[in-house]
């Protein structure tokens, strides 16, 4: 056990600080929704676009995407890759993103070269977005059943039927997106997965508004959409594998035990300012307690999160520590969240631009997409299944009959 | 940057455990608890033979010279075999106080003998955490008097360590003490009340500040508790993920069930963070000074919560099996019910937390 860094990694930590230091008024604030959003069409590059640039070029965004490919091609190293995430959430600066965390590294594992070539540049430089086109009314938690057809038509896929909870589809440029092309095939083995522009005649987008008040998802409609057939990724029902592929690289993404960090440094600096009849919240034994289980829980995943990045530094299989940490963060972001508005009181239910509402609102709009979060990139109830069958090697729940989509 | 065990800490710790499946079984538990036998001495004399009690005691003088870590991994195995033998006193914090605040003559003295398991110490720290309403142990010359509750591991004691009322750390005879046992729901660990007058003492005064090094025994025993707690859930929740794949109602394994898997996934997720946080702590107590206190109290209190909620629901599991003697799974419950009250509560530790970050 040796928690110093080396000479390599405390250098590569050094030059990321300066780098942060030099350059932080360059980017394009520190909290924006999504890197997917579609700016408005203008001459050059947006600012969002040219500090992805400026962080590809110095090997903080985009880090381990080949060269050719517009990346900065580097060696996989899980360590620069935590340094990076914990110095930009430190210095609460936006951090770069890799085109999309889902899409481009299935490309790049599982795309033919002219594939690569068109959809990988683009989409790391900011220019291309992306929204998943996943989820279906009927197929859940039970995405294999999903019922979006495309059938074939001379050189195209003719696509008809329905995607639902697909983020920034509003703005989005493509999606990626299951279908089924198979009808007579087991419902694993029938589907296929396809890329294509939001621009094509035929999508319908419209805006789902949730709990937050903001439509941050929407109800995708296909009617005869028509998709050549080169845009496939993968073989035609292969479209399975390929999107754990993609389900694989999400899940790693949720749950961040450094977003729970600086939550939880926030709520610390809150309950010291914040007052109550004249006295700061943190006075409050029984609000301080709360705040004392939380950090323990925090640390406790802080660490968890330490164990993980070893056994990767080492090509182990982390097994357990990485299971549950989609399940343990969400939930975690969530109750610190819960947290603050408690010692906001009265005060933690302003929203919406109201007198007197604290750090607009954001504590309130925290508590309401962590619990999107929680059900979204996999239900903690289908966690659940997963630690207990595949960490814990539990029998899976008896099949009633498998329905053919 | 390297958070993990190394191979020496992984055989260390697979030894004991390797030891205790041959030497502490069920039965051994059983037997033991239906004669009140804290210190299993057959145990006691095979963990000598490892060097176990001499893990945190130097080479100079008779030990083996490891740190925190490697006692939270054996206190880990112990707490998973519910064994029968002392440790946390005599082993985690007696040698660290006797080493801190000891002369040279004293540690000549007393570590040797600990560390070949020749004696045991108890430890009465009350007077430091959690004094109660008892009389206080207060020294006058070169004696202490005074009523201690909650000394941990009395049973067949040949010393104990005991804190007076000023903070002070003085070693007394066990034929000087009167020992009151007093009898809890965990029957692998004695705990006691010791009645002394004007009770000669050997004074561990070669410090500058005496309350600081009582105050950082009281961190490696804590993290030393939570170890304990960490490997008696572990066992519990093995027990339950066995149980739920073996057991059958209605034609099916009751770990198929969702309301009975998800059960185990929560405490699977619960119980594994844990796991890294005993390590940070007694990582942080052996090297990183500025955050030992804090991460030792934050692995007490969670480990406390986390292993009553693991202790409960594993039961659970069992179903009516597991409410009753058959199973013996309530040895491992009482050792984390017990665990969780000794050196503070949650509640007691997480507010010394609070202070230690200047929130108080």
């Amino acid at each position: 056990m040796d928690l110093e860094y080396s000479t390599e990694y405390q250098t590569f930590r050094d030059e990321l600080r300066e780098f942060l230091r030099e350059h932080k008024h360059l980017s394009p604030g520190a909290i924006v929704r999504r890197p997917t959003e579609r700016e408005q069409p203008q001459d050059g590059p947006n600012p969002a676009q040219r500090w992805q640039q400026l962080l590809i070029e110095h090997g903080y965004a985009a880090r381990t995407i080949p060269k050719e490919y517009g990346g900065y091609g580097a060696e996989p190293d899980p360590l620069k890759n935590h340094i990076i995430a914990e110095e930009f959430a430190k210095a609460r600066v936006r951090p770069g993103h890799s085109g999309d965390n889902r899409l481009v590294p299935t490309v790049l594992e599982l795309g033919t070269e002219d594939q690569k070539q068109w959809l990988v540049p683009p989409s790391i430089r900011g220019e291309m977005s992306w929204c998943q086109g996943y989820s279906e009314p009927g197929s859940g938690s039970d995405l294999a059943s999903l019922t979006t057809r495309a059938e074939v038509d001379g050189d195209d896929f003719v696509i008809n039927g329905q995607k639902i909870w697909t983020s920034g589809a509003q703005y989005a440029d493509m999606m990626f997106c299951l279908v089924r092309t198979e009808p007579d095939a087991p419902k694993h083995q029938g589907i296929s997965y396809l890329v294509f522009s939001m621009d094509r005649p035929g999508i319908e987008v419209r805006p789902l508004v949730t709990m937050t008040g903001e439509a941050t998802f929407n109800e995708v409609f296909f009617t005869d959409v028509r998709v050549p057939k080169n845009q496939i990724i993968g073989k035609r029902g292969e479209g399975w594998f390929v999107a754990n592929t993609t389900l694989k690289h999400e899940r790693e993404g949720l749950g961040d035990p450094n977003q729970a960090e600086n939550r939880f440094r926030e709520i610390v600096e809150l309950m010291e300012t914040e007052k109550v009849d004249g006295k700061p919240i943190m006075s409050n034994a029984t609000h301080r307690d709360r705040l004392l289980q939380l950090q323990g829980r925090m640390l406790a995943m802080k660490y968890n999160g330490m164990r993980v990045l070893t056994s990767q530094r080492k090509h182990e299989e982390p097994g357990l520590p990485r299971w549950i940490i989609k399940l343990q963060g969400c939930e975690l972001n969530h109750q610190m969240a819960a947290m603050a508005i408690d010692s906001l009181g009265e005060l933690g239910t302003l929203y919406h631009r109201s007198d007197h509402m604290r750090a607009g609102g954001m504590w309130q709009q925290r508590f309401m997409m962590d619990l999107g979060l929680i059900i979204g990139g996999g239900t903690a109830q289908i966690q659940k299944n997963m630690i207990g069958e595949r960490a814990l090697g539990l029998p899976k729940e008896p099949k009633i009959e498998e329905k053919s989509a | 940057m390297d958070f993990a065990l190394s191979e020496e800490q992984q055989y260390l710790q697979q030894t004991v455990m390797d030891l205790l499946a041959d030497s502490c079984s069920l039965d051994v538990v059983r037997a033991d608890a239906s004669e009140n036998q804290t210190k299993n001495s057959d145990l006691f004399a095979s963990l000598a033979q490892l060097g176990i009690q001499g893990t945190l005691i130097s080479e100079d003088y008779g030990g083996v010279g490891l740190r925190l870590i490697d006692a939270a991994l054996i206190a880990e195995a112990l707490g998973s075999c519910v064994a029968t033998v002392p440790f946390i006193g005599n082993s985690v914090i007696a040698p660290l106080a006797i080493d801190l605040a000891g002369s040279d003559e004293q540690k000549n003295n007393w570590l040797p003998r600990l560390a070949s398991g020749e004696i045991t110490c108890g430890i009465a720290l009350g007077e430091h955490v959690g004094a109660r309403d008892n009389d206080p142990i207060t020294r006058e010359k070169d004696t202490i008097s005074g009523v201690a509750m909650f000394a941990l591991e009395v049973q067949d004691a040949d010393i104990f360590l005991v804190a007076t009322n000023e903070g002070e750390l003085h070693i007394v005879e066990s034929q000087n003490v009167h020992v009151n046992p007093l009898f809890s729901i965990d029957k692998t660990r004695s705990i006691g009340e010791l009645t002394l007058e004007g009770t000669p003492s050997d004074h561990l005064a070669h410090c500058t500040d005496p309350s600081d090094v009582l105050a950082r025994v009281v961190d490696a025993g804590r993290v030393a508790i939570a170890a304990d707690t960490l490997g008696a859930s572990q066992t519990m929740l093995n027990k339950a993920v066995e149980y739920a794949g073996e057991r059958q109602q209605f034609n099916r394994v009751i770990g198929s069930f969702q309301a009975v898997k998800h059960m185990c996934a929560e405490m699977a997720a619960e119980l594994e963070p844990c796991r890294s946080l005993v390590w940070y702590a007694a990582h942080a107590y052996d090297t990183i000074a500025q955050e030992a206190r804090l991460t030792a109290c934050h692995a007490k209190a969670h480990l406390a919560e986390v292993g009553r909620f693991v202790a409960r629901k594993a039961t659970e599991v069992h179903g009516g099996m597991g409410f009753t003697d058959l199973l013996g799974l309530h040895y491992w419950f009482k050792r984390v019910e017990l665990n969780r009250q000794l050196l503070g509560t949650p509640e007691f530790v997480r507010n010394i937390a609070a202070e230690v970050q200047g929130w108080t």
